[in-house]
């Protein structure tokens, strides 16, 4: 299974490009053209990322979240869950940025490789800022009654969540 | 909202470790903080220019109004609330589409005229109406192909297989996906 993880990014510059050349597209002119606009976004987001590492850090570093959710590792060692991933999971609907700087912090203490490490991957990778979303949305069109979006969409996520942490115990156990 | 998190992780953090007496480390963390930040920020640029660059080609070269042509029957099903000919439904396949590519700069574009299109049929402009709801349950469940963001962290910290999580990924993001539709449809259906 994991040789379709490995195939993947090959496989789609190729046929990008491959289909770029097809429709005759100037591939290089384009790619720069993009590369730029790459570093532009990377320039914008630049000082939230900054912000956000520096606050998360501190946030870890006095040892809060572990002490607070103590109670809860008997439950989450018998799903084989590792407690580091809690505040990501919380985090995660709220600010991509914070909880890109959660997945750095598990990182740097356990390793990309470990379980928690794949598991706050692949956390990272299948949700979206939620929160965020439903308030740029509706805020665009000035809709200030959301019914029941904000409960499905934080409902979605809560199965996400879950569906990492199985999908990650099955493929990597 | 999130002025208010920053400065409750700051000040939560900060109060917390002087009660349990850290004060050494704390003022390491204070100093490194930044520090740390700028190097994640500067681990990410090669890969996001690169892929940037790459899926200009697939917008410039149509790839992206071809996949979400090809998406769209299918789409319109979960949107019964919509007309058949409207316009909400290209740019909601788009705004998919783009989300699933990684191409969140453009996606977004794409979503917020999609709200627009789908206000003009709404009959109560300060509620939100079904098609919306499904549209953003869809969208926040994010359908991502390749984290990206994900992927140049995990290679920054020297993992073995940097791309390994994204098959894993994509199952992940199928179940929530699946989960919120379904949750949305019997809402839905519920009031009717």
């Amino acid at each position: 299974m994991s040789t379709f993880s490995k195939f993947i990014i090959p496989l789609f510059v190729v046929f990008v490009i491959g289909y770029g050349l097809k429709k005759k597209v100037l591939i290089y002119d384009t790619f720069l053209e993009g590369a730029k606009e790459g570093l532009i976004t990377v320039f914008h987001i630049f000082p939230s990322i900054v912000a956000m590492v520096f606050a998360v850090n501190i946030l870890l570093n006095s040892h809060i979240i572990e002490i607070g959710f103590q109670f809860l590792k008997p439950i989450l060692n018998i799903m084989n869950i590792p407690l580091n991933i809690l505040p990501m999971a919380l985090i995660r609907p709220i600010s991509g940025t914070a909880s890109l700087a959660i997945l750095n912090d598990i990182f740097l203490k356990l390793g990309p490789d470990s379980m928690a490490g794949r598991m706050a991957s692949v956390l990272q990778g299948c949700t979206d800022t939620t929160i965020y979303v439903l308030t740029l949305y509706f805020g665009s069109v000035k809709i200030t009654k959301t019914r029941y979006a904000l409960s499905t969409g934080l409902f979605a996520d809560f199965i996400g969540i879950i569906a990492s942490f199985l999908i990650v115990n099955f493929f990597f156990a | 909202m999130i002025n208010k998190l920053w400065g409750l992780f700051i000040i939560i953090g900060i109060v917390f470790t002087l009660i349990t007496g850290n004060i050494d480390t704390l003022n390491d963390t204070i100093l490194t903080g930044a520090k740390n930040g700028v190097n994640i920020a500067v681990e990410l640029i090669p890969i996001l220019v690169l892929w940037s660059g790459i899926m200009k080609i697939a917008e410039k070269s149509n790839l992206l109004e071809k996949i979400a042509r090809i998406f769209q029957p299918v789409l319109s099903k979960l949107f019964p609330s919509l007309k058949k000919d409207s316009k909400a439904l290209g740019y909601i396949t788009s705004n998919i589409a783009a989300n699933a590519l990684g191409l969140g700069s453009a996606a977004t574009p794409f979503g917020l005229k999609a709200m627009e299109e789908m206000q003009k049929e709404n009959d109560c402009k300060d509620t939100a109406s079904d098609a919306m709801i499904t549209f953003l349950v869809l969208n926040t469940s994010g359908v991502t192909i390749i984290p990206t963001t994900v992927i140049a962290l995990r290679l920054m910290h020297h993992s073995m297989n940097p791309e390994e999580i994204i098959l894993p990924a994509i199952l992940a993001t199928i179940c929530s996906s699946i989960a919120g539709l379904f949750l949305d449809y019997i809402r839905r259906s519920k009031k009717k």
